[in-house]
């Protein structure tokens, strides 16, 4: 296999502070850079990464920080991206991925982070035990 | 270091927002606080966001903006938004917010309306 489509990986560990959403996605566009990607499909997975660090910051850890585990793998033109916390956990998957769905006390969430990912990316797939954490990894296909 | 994210600007009963380069949940916290406050001490019938230096947003854009829609719609005010770039133009739309809000070419226009 030539050095070229080897598949790469790139793991972080990151504190669930709102500061750090933007640094996890600008890493991730960095990453993926190498797939000549088009401006658009950076934005998409800038957006939905974004989504995905910032629901840890605020509803797996409460606000109260905690480590984020982002996880980004190149495989051919495929990449998936994966953001784990060991949080409160989503007791209703289903519930929190419909759109406009909140439980932002303060009401200037939207609840539309899930729908965002979904809208952005190929592919996202939600795991999530209550006392455990969540697990979300998005797929997406750069065509460049 | 500390430089606010967000800048006020009033122009008779229009306030105008500028908003940050990255319109994310870290940088919004502020909004809700701040434009309490000049609402509750000036009489603003119009919002004006400027999305001009704005490169990034997400959701958490949304729902700042969907908020200050239903404050204003509850005194009858309105709001308008100008500069939007193409990655928060595609956010924009996503989120519904082009149904609720008019876009405008300029600060000029969206004041004026």
């Amino acid at each position: 296999m030539s050095e070229q489509n080897k598949p790469e990986i790139l793991k972080m560990e990151l504190e669930a502070l709102s500061k750090n959403e933007e640094f996890a996605r600008v890493a991730v566009a960095v990453f993926m850079a190498r797939l000549n990607p088009t401006l658009e499909e950076v934005d998409d997975v800038k957006t939905a990464v974004s989504e995905a660090v910032t629901n840890t910051v605020i509803h797996g850890y409460q606000g109260n920080g905690g480590i984020i585990y982002l996880e980004v793998g190149i495989d051919g033109q495929e990449i998936a991206v994966t953001v784990r916390d060991t949080g409160i956990g989503i007791p209703d998957i289903k519930l929190a991925m419909e759109p406009m769905y909140t439980t932002d006390p303060d009401g200037e969430r939207s609840g539309m982070g899930f729908s965002f990912m979904e809208a952005f990316m190929d592919q996202v797939e939600v795991k999530s035990a209550p006392g455990e954490g969540t697990v979300v990894t998005m797929k997406k296909k750069i065509n460049g | 270091m500390n430089q606010p994210y967000f800048t006020y600007e009033a122009e008779g009963q229009t306030l105008i927002v500028h908003l940050p380069e990255e319109l994310d949940h870290h940088n919004c916290s502020g909004l809700k606080y701040e434009t309490d406050l000049i609402l509750s001490e000036n009489y603003i019938r119009r919002i004006v966001f400027d999305f001009s230096k704005t490169r990034f947003m997400d959701s958490s854009g949304i729902g700042i903006l969907l908020n200050r829609y239903k404050q204003m719609a509850l005194s009858g005010g309105s709001i308008a938004i100008y500069g939007a770039g193409p990655q928060a133009l595609r956010i924009l739309k996503i989120g519904g917010i082009l149904k609720l809000m008019k876009l405008y070419d300029s600060k000029e226009a969206a004041v004026t309306g």
